[in-house]
């Protein structure tokens, strides 16, 4: 092992580590950014028309992590054996350049500013005994105006599509009433609506509600970012999630910051590079760099760094912090440590309208990001006093683009028959004439749900997986059901001919078989207590103040939003921090 | 646009304005010389016949496939034993501006002498400084050429660089020549001399000779070239429809600058041009250059104007693909290129009014259709695009029916294409990039 030295590692090639990268290469620094899995090119991976195979794309997971090296295990309670997730289903992590920032959607919400201090808005308006026994709500200890400039600078590098409702305090837009005040409007308009979604902005208008175009990662039009990168425009293909976009239309870190990166001398890119663990130095204070496994040759390398950046995806941040052993590992039963503790998700669940055969929705097409939203029930937006539950969905029609096999997989719902002649004539239905409606919800944090090392089960590289203990809980089954109660009046003004209502089941139990969002959260969460954050505002490690960890490991709660826009400004934010102030004097920059 | 009247106060030489240190020689220093020297390079293109990727800057080794066989670009770093580092100032000025190998044997006129033969000496000794002082020398031999005896022999290069390349002295009195203003001057200089735009752009006679080496032995100069690796270069001169005309002094710019603009994007080998040279010129330099070819009165005046035609787009927008090709356009191309043919520039280019369509030879567009084609990422616009490749996807009937259809729709109206000559052209087909390896990476 011979020891190279850099100013900054960053692990990941996502885009929080993108950012980081680009942020701190700004800064001067000497950046090495390690990634385990492949480069990835539109040119290759967007290649017309054999990206938009979808046997080969979605359906064989061309761009997702290969479990057959590293994977998790999971159970639902304390009580039961975790085993591996061996066959991926429930949630998507994603490998290669761009990580999932390559294969997402493109949803590009902020955030729900009373999210961000959940449990303090909580216990104002409903007092410390409505937080149910055994959740751990808990605040960000940032606030939105801290992240406003940052989700500003994100827009514009992914080259949003949306509508605004307000700028500078001022209306000025049909955007979402219940969005924050903006200093600026979108970089582009926001995207057209697709049929099904022009009915649902007609029908929840019509029923009292207030619909918004959303905001989209997916361009309405060629754009040139602030990094000089190119967009082309979207074309409702319907291959954003799962693919890489031919037109160069979704935002990726791979389109959207990735060029202007690896102009930069300063910054070298490494991938087939597995990091095994953050190393750190005798007395445990400081990080000295990582160890990684060279994928191609099978010999662990040593790279020395001042500061290292922890930026893979949302789990992996979690098993490398346990793996390296930053931060006190949480324990379940004493309610001590803070690594793991917090592990979230989103609730999500499919309603699905049927229209008349003269209305034609065509579900096959479509945009990853695009979609008409109300945000009624999310966040703090309603009165939960009489409901007795924490948190909310912003409920949406998404349409996009159900590829065929997808869509034969799924059948055509209902009380259809599973297969012959009837299935077919009722595919074609519902491929054709139907809708669906999600109700796109927030998940609490529980003390007995969280991620620690699995005592059994190791990766191919001999370290123990990541075991996951998730389990839906009665408060979010509550809000689920909830809201999706709520979406039936616009079915019905939508003039449905028949339709069916997804929501959780009282009792429900988490089941890693049925895709539902690859929105997993927490983890590693940012606070102002040391003793339930590992992370402080800034996303520094309270113990290892060298190491930043970046992603939705840090959400202490799963919000209703989809969580890209909040990771990429927590990104630029804890970048900005970085360089105005921890690079001028190392060390924490909240004590302890 | 007549610049017939050349105004005396006008009259400038453009060799001290080129240089801007005449007055400084005495104070040379050697990291601006390099600095200096560096410029000339770029402007001059050395890199993209003289650097191969994987042999390191300058080391040479790329292959010019010629009837007679191959010849290869030599190693020009200083490296004494394999480089030029043995040459004298007086042998590396003979050997740009003359073709005269250092042996005394002469060059293949690959190398653009001919137009080098305008550069000043000032610029020559700036370039002469970078590549002793500024470049790595590569202890590497460059492939030796492959062509066999007696053709080998270069005595008829000799006799060649006789008759079709300029002395010195005629080619610097050419450069002195009388222009409209300093802009022109300088862009003249530049696209004649370091620039060598015409080794592509001029045609060239029977002997492979630029008919033309200076705007000011007439109009053939810079009016269209012979097919290079398959792609046909387009006049720059301002004529209708196949040259420059409509174009502005700033898409000229911004398509030297960054290889992309409202009204097309590189493709081929001027990529390479852009991408080793003229991105790395200043903004005056290039205005400089735009303002030139501006100046340059058409070849072929009886073209008349492209004027949009709106008749295909409302046939594809109402779903009518009855024309030949149109349905496979709608499948392939339309995504990007849009119904209306005017595409996303500079995401994706025009093809609606695009000179390099409208050309009597439609060898470029059947090779981007077959090969695909990349643009790179250039420093002032760092986003890659390519184009895919449809050789393997569509029938020689298919690729001519979409060719025909682009080339007659939108008012570009140019003459159909047919499956034979599809087929002929397959055999010149340029590989893919992915056979070239060079992926670009976003």
């Amino acid at each position: 092992m011979c020891a190279k030295k850099v100013d900054a590692v960053v692990i990941g090639a996502g885009w929080a580590g993108s950012i980081l990268a680009k942020e701190l290469t700004e800064a001067g620094l000497s950046v090495v950014m390690l990634e385990r899995g492949d480069e990835r090119a539109t040119a290759v991976e967007g290649d017309y028309p054999t990206s938009i195979d979808e046997l080969r794309g979605a359906i064989r997971h061309r761009l997702f992590q290969n479990m057959s090296k590293s994977t998790v295990t999971i159970r639902n309670t304390l009580d039961q054996e975790a085993l591996p997730y061996r066959r991926l289903a429930a949630f998507l992590p994603g490998e290669g350049v761009g990580g999932a920032g390559l294969h997402w959607s493109g949803v590009h919400f902020r955030v729900a500013p009373d999210d961000l201090a959940l449990r303090t808005n909580v216990v104002a308006r409903y007092g410390k005994s409505f937080i149910p026994e055994g959740m751990n709500l808990q605040d960000y200890g940032v606030t939105y105006e801290e992240l406003e400039p940052f989700f500003d600078k994100a827009e514009k590098v992914f080259g949003t599509s949306g509508e605004p409702y307000t700028i500078n305090g001022k209306v000025v837009g049909k955007g979402n009433r219940f969005a924050p005040d903006r200093s600026d409007a979108f970089p582009l308009p926001a995207m057209g609506d697709v049929y099904s979604a022009s009915l649902f902005r007609t029908a929840a208008a019509s029923v009292g509600y207030h619909p918004y175009a959303l905001p989209a990662a997916n361009a309405s039009a060629q754009y040139t970012n602030p990094y000089g990168a190119q967009m082309g425009p979207c074309n409702f293909c319907g291959y954003c999630s799962g693919y890489d976009c031919y037109m160069y239309s979704k935002a990726s870190p791979n389109v959207n910051i990735l060029p202007a990166l690896r102009q930069d001398s300063k910054f070298t890119l490494i991938t087939k590079a597995h990091v095994l663990k953050v190393n750190l130095d005798a007395d445990r204070k400081k990080a000295t760099g990582v160890t990684y496994l060279d994928l191609r040759t099978q010999k662990q390398v040593e790279l020395d760094a001042d500061l290292v950046i922890i930026s893979a995806f949302q789990f992996h941040n979690v098993h490398l912090m346990l793996l390296s052993g930053i931060g006190q590992p949480y324990d379940p039963k004493q309610n001590t440590g803070t690594v793991g503790r917090n592990f979230v998700y989103q609730t999500i669940t499919t309603s699905r309208a049927w229209l008349s055969p003269k209305q034609y929705t065509n579900l096959f097409v479509g945009a990853g990001g695009a979609g008409v939203a109300i945000d009624d029930f999310n966040s703090m937006n309603f009165d939960h006093g009489p409901l007795g539950f924490v948190g909310g969905s912003p409920v949406w029609v998404n349409q996009a683009g159900v590829k065929p096999i997808a869509a034969a997989v799924g059948g055509p719902g209902g009380k259809a028959p599973t297969w012959g002649e009837g299935y077919k004539d009722a595919m074609v239905d519902t491929y054709r004439h139907s809708l669906t409606i999600d109700a796109h919800g927030s998940n609490m944090a529980y003390r007995d749900v969280y991620l620690d090392l699995d005592p059994t089960y190791t990766n191919a590289y001999g370290q123990p997986l990541l075991r996951m203990t998730f389990n839906w809980k009665e408060n979010d089954i509550r809000m689920n059901q909830y809201v999706v109660g709520k979406i039936e009046p616009v079915i019905k003004a939508m003039g449905a001919t028949r339709y069916s209502l997804g929501m959780l089941k009282d009792g429900e139990v988490f089941d890693t078989r049925r895709y539902q969002t690859t929105h997993l959260g927490g983890g590693a969460v940012m606070g102002t207590d040391p003793k339930t954050s590992c992370v402080n505002r800034y996303l520094q490690s309270w113990d290892i103040s060298n190491v930043f960890v970046i992603g939705a490991s840090a959400f202490p709660q799963g919000m209703g939003y989809n969580p890209t826009g909040m990771v990429a400004a927590l990104a630029y934010w804890a970048a900005y921090h970085i360089r105005t102030t921890y690079l001028k004097n190392p060390g924490p920059m909240v004590q302890a | 646009m007549t610049y017939g009247l050349f105004s005396r106060a006008a009259f400038f030489s453009a060799a001290v304005l080129l240089t801007g240190f005449v007055s400084d020689l005495h104070a040379e220093d050697t990291n601006t010389l390099v600095k200096q020297g560096q410029y000339v390079a770029e402007a001059s293109d050395c890199s993209a016949c003289h650097t191969v990727s994987g042999r390191g800057n300058f080391a040479g080794g790329m292959e010019f496939k010629l009837p007679i066989g191959s010849i290869y670009s030599s190693n020009i770093t200083p490296d004494a034993t394999h480089g030029i580092g043995a040459y004298s100032e007086a042998e590396f000025s003979r050997a740009v501006r003359e073709g005269v190998r250092r042996d005394g044997a002469s060059l293949y006129p690959a190398m653009p002498f001919p137009s080098y033969a305008r550069m000043s000496d000032a610029d020559i000794h700036a370039l002469y400084v970078y590549f002793m002082k500024g470049v790595q020398p590569v202890d590497q031999p460059a492939p030796s050429n492959r062509i066999a005896w007696p053709l080998s022999i270069r005595l008829p290069m000799t006799i060649w660089r006789a008759v079709f390349s300029p002395s010195i002295r005629a080619a610097q009195k050419d450069v002195m020549r009388s222009l409209p203003n300093d802009g022109i001057g300088r862009g003249a200089y530049l696209v004649e001399g370091p620039g060598h735009c015409g080794a592509c752009h001029s045609p060239r006679g029977l002997a492979m000779q630029e008919k033309s080496l200076s705007n000011s032995s007439g109009s053939l100069f810079l009016s269209g070239g012979a097919p290079i690796d398959g792609f046909v270069p387009t006049s720059l001169r301002q004529d209708q429809r196949t040259g420059l005309a409509g174009w502005s002094e700033d898409d000229i710019v911004q398509f030297l600058a960054t290889g992309r603009n409202r009204r097309g994007e590189a493709f081929g080998g001027m990529t390479d041009a852009i991408f080793h040279g003229t991105q790395h010129l200043t903004d005056a330099d290039l205005h400089a250059m735009a303002q030139y070819l501006l100046s340059l009165q058409p070849h072929n005046p009886a073209l008349s104007a492209w004027r949009y035609d709106p008749e295909a787009a409302s046939a594809l927008q109402a779903g009518d693909v009855s024309a030949p090709g149109a349905k496979v356009y709608v499948d392939h191309c339309a995504a990007c290129h849009r119904s209306d043919g005017r595409g996303y520039a500079p995401a994706f280019p025009p093809l609606a009014g695009n000179p390099v369509l409208m050309s009597d030879d439609p060898a470029s567009l059947v090779h981007v259709v077959q090969s695909g084609a990349v643009l790179p990422g250039m420093t002032r616009a760092p986003s890659a695009f390519a184009m895919p490749a449809y050789g393997n996807m569509l029938s020689s009937q298919q690729i001519a029916d979409v060719v025909t259809f682009i080339r007659k729709a939108w008012g570009n109206n140019a003459p159909p294409v047919t499956a034979a000559t599809v087929d002929e052209l397959k055999k010149t087909a340029p590989e893919t990039m992915r056979k070239q390896g060079i992926i670009p990476l976003n």
